[in-house]
């Protein structure tokens, strides 16, 4: 089915009786071109990308929950392209043109919103730090402007500038980056995706993996059957370990939680998407009007999907050290993803030494704002069997060959990405 | 979670900072490049019982092997980690 104007009116004017099924909840078929493991919303989009941009519509997407059950409905809503490396700086703007394109391609409602996110500064060194981030964006053609502490003050005249520890001196805005509502994402891709034939199978947990004389990966074992497939993409965020040793792949990985939080709401109060670059502390405000924000992973391997106490206290911290008026507003809920933390903290898009076997993992915690270029690329390669140009660094061997994109130069350490 | 220190009882996880998985063992200088590139890089990222370093260094500062459950954050055991990190502990 196709949204529109006179679609809308209709379900409006029959009182919201009839509302058709935006996807197909698709029974496995014997075999596939392209099977991908992980319903969420890169499985999704890259799914979407195969059967809209490469012409691949043979495509399952096996999810062992509900579609978005996963990171895909846990994270905050983030969108943005502010990388500085070579490698993350052309994919993320990839991704951030592919964000403004995605209701009109989609015909879906995933409510991107281009608010802004600025990084607060707090001392000269960081200040340099981010006006050099910001040239690099500016010389890769991606939009980026230092505000001096005036600027700031205009447009956020609630921050608290009188902290003596951690002034804030001014900030690096993103204009173009803002936020998108997240199940309407990973729904807007099923719904396209669906449209093209892609099979969308909910409830269906992979097993093992099945593999002919020669090693290569032929299918996959399921709690719905086996289910035969030219080629098997990865794309299951904090399970990749688990998923890859089922196939004898050990991965330069390990699985950390992230926690969120939402406030009560309130009335209109933050205009964009702000960081503490002092504290790590990131808060937006949702359009139903809770506070949106998170800090640090918990910082020890985790699937337990809940986090600690220490770093709730210490997200708190940084929310109440730049906007000390919100210590009354009160906590609405908490939650805590499973984040697949990379070696460099940066993502894996690649071809496996399993033959018939791809990985896209390594997400860290800034999957989100790569969902419509995660999938893009990695469409690209399951289509072609060669990396797109803008995701041809985010290779499996990088570590091995010292190719390592360490965006926050913190070496081989995960909790500290 | 709240872990308890061998040596100054149950305390509150705050006050401990994680190393990681304690299986790794740093290979021999002559060991070769893919035995250094499996110790610094690759990881079991075991999902449940895992042994693990933890320095307690809001308490005694002692290393500390902690058993726990990456399913469920159970702990099950705690000793003391002669050797692990940059301390050493006469255990």
């Amino acid at each position: 089915m196709k949204y529109s104007i006179f679609s809308l009116a209709r379900a409006a004017l029959s009182g919201h009786k009839n509302w058709q099924r935006t996807w197909r909840d698709a029974t496995p078929k014997d075999r596939y071109d392209v099977v991908i493991i992980g319903g969420g919303g890169h499985g999704l989009a890259t799914a979407w990308f195969l059967a809209s941009e490469y012409g691949v519509r043979n495509v399952a997407v096996l999810e062992k929950g509900w579609i978005g059950s996963g990171n895909a409905g846990r994270n905050t809503t983030i969108i943005r392209s502010n990388y500085g490396l070579p490698g993350n700086t052309g994919f993320y703007e990839l991704s951030m043109k592919l964000w403004e394109r995605m209701e009109q391609d989609l015909n879906y409602n995933s409510m991107v919103s281009q608010r802004g996110v600025i990084n607060l500064y707090h001392s000269d060194a960081q200040r340099d730090a981010y006006a050099r981030r910001g040239n690099t964006m500016r010389i890769n053609g991606i939009d980026a402007e230092l505000l001096d502490l005036a600027a700031v003050k205009k447009m956020m005249p609630f921050l608290n500038f009188d902290n003596a520890r951690f002034p804030v001196q001014g900030g690096l805005l993103q204009r173009r980056g803002g936020t998108a509502r997240h199940d309407a994402v990973v729904w807007g891709y099923a719904h396209a995706a669906s449209g093209l034939g892609v099979d969308i199978i909910q409830n269906c947990e992979v097993t093992g993996f099945v593999r002919d004389a020669n090693g290569k990966v032929t299918g996959v074992e399921t709690s719905r059957g086996r289910i035969g497939a030219g080629k098997v993409g990865m794309a299951v965020a904090g399970s990749s370990s688990r998923v890859a040793d089922m196939a004898g792949l050990r991965l330069p990985i390990e699985s950390h939680v992230l926690q969120a939080f939402v406030s009560e709401a309130i009335k209109p109060l933050i205009p964009n998407v702000m960081t503490f670059g002092a504290g790590h502390f990131y808060v937006s405000q949702s359009d139903k009007g809770g506070l949106v924000f998170g800090g640090d992973i918990d910082g020890y391997n985790s699937y337990a999907q809940r986090g600690n106490m220490p770093v709730m206290e210490d997200v708190c911290e940084g929310g109440m050290a730049l906007m000390p008026m919100i210590g009354r507003v009160r906590l609405l809920r908490q939650w805590g993803g499973i984040m697949d933390m990379s070696m460099d903290g940066s993502p894996i898009i690649d071809k496996t030494p399993v033959d018939g076997l791809y990985l896209n993992a390594g997400w860290c915690y800034g999957g989100f704002k790569a969902t419509p270029g995660s999938g893009f690329v990695f469409a690209h390669l399951l289509a072609r069997d060669t990396p797109h140009e803008e995701a041809a660094r985010f290779r499996l061997d990088r570590f091995r060959t010292g190719a390592m994109i360490d965006e926050k130069g913190q070496g081989a350490q995960p909790n500290l990405h | 979670m709240r872990i308890v220190c061998p040596f100054c009882g149950e305390r509150e996880l705050g006050e401990f900072t994680y190393l990681g998985d304690a299986k790794p063992v740093r290979p021999a200088a002559d060991a070769g490049e893919d035995a250094v590139f499996d110790y610094v890089y690759l990881r079991d990222n075991i999902a449940g019982v895992m042994n693990e370093n933890w320095y307690h260094g809001g308490g005694c500062r002692a290393w500390l092997k902690v058993t726990r459950n990456t399913l469920t954050h159970e702990i099950s055991a705690v000793e003391p980690a002669p050797g692990a990190g940059a301390a050493k502990v006469d255990a």
